[in-house]
């Protein structure tokens, strides 16, 4: 699914890279603890998280994530935002729950194989 | 590459937010020298996990990134408390940060595992009220 649908799924603010909203992705991860983003992740383009603060902007730009969504409509400040542009990736937030919104995205395909869905 | 090349940063350890600073600077470098991007991934990660560990135990310290033909080496160097114990700091889970840095989505004992994970040699030299030196090598294919 491109980055948009997931705005589109998620009924989510963007707040940056509205020029990247085209881009496909393939699989998710959601977590607040940015050690387990940094152990488990492998090829997940997109980060689902409720904690606010640099070092989860710093976290998916090391492991070439494209887009985050702050959940619980969670505001990241401008600091994070500026480094978001920078780092290339794609911010929004969504008044979801996390559990919620890794269910639209999954249901809707995100992170399965095409036959499963 | 006919040269090596060396790259040094210092480690703000008052600062968390602009820790990871030094690795998102490597990361951008090693792009421009045409590196795979396996290789920069597993370099990002590794030297972010360290940078990361010298910033919540240390207070800082300095990162050393040299490129050679064979190899990514980081050093890392800091004159924090030193790590009592190797054998369990390795642990994945093992963690001594405090609430505070949970809060911060780190500390969940993931970080010197996954530095030994994502390079391909790991040396630790450590002494208590002294320091730790981390030297990583990431072989380039």
């Amino acid at each position: 699914m491109k980055i948009i649908d997931i705005k589109d799924l998620l009924d989510a603010e963007l707040l940056c890279g509205e020029d990247l909203l085209d881009t496909e992705v393939y699989s998710a991860c959601c977590s607040d603890m940015m050690s387990d983003v940094l152990a488990y992740v492998k090829d997940q383009g997109v980060l689902l998280t409720g904690l606010v603060n640099s070092q989860v902007i710093r976290t998916a730009s090391m492991m070439d994530m494209v887009c985050i969504v702050f959940v619980r409509n969670k505001a990241p400040s401008e600091e994070m935002i500026e480094l978001a542009k920078e780092c290339g990736i794609v911010i929004m937030r969504s008044e979801n729950r996390a559990f919620e919104a890794s269910g639209k995205l999954y249901l809707a395909g995100l992170g399965r194989c095409p036959e499963d869905v | 590459m006919s040269e090596a090349v060396n790259f040094h940063f210092d480690v703000d350890g008052e600062n968390f937010s602009s820790a990871g600073a030094a690795s998102a600077n490597v990361k951008k470098k090693l792009r421009q020298l045409g590196l795979s991007p396996e290789v920069i991934r597993k370099v990002s990660i590794a030297m972010y996990e360290g940078e990361i560990n010298m910033v919540i135990h240390a207070n800082g310290g300095t990162a050393d990134v040299n490129v050679d033909d064979d190899y990514v080496t980081i050093i890392l160097a800091d004159t924090g408390p030193g790590i009592p114990n190797i054998e369990l700091a390795m642990q994945e889970g093992y963690s001594t940060a405090r609430d505070n840095i949970r809060a911060l989505g780190f500390g969940a004992g993931m970080g010197l595992p996954n530095m030994k994970k994502y390079s391909d040699e790991m040396d630790v030299q450590t002494e208590i009220g002294v320091g730790t030196t981390i030297t990583m090598k990431v072989k380039i294919d």
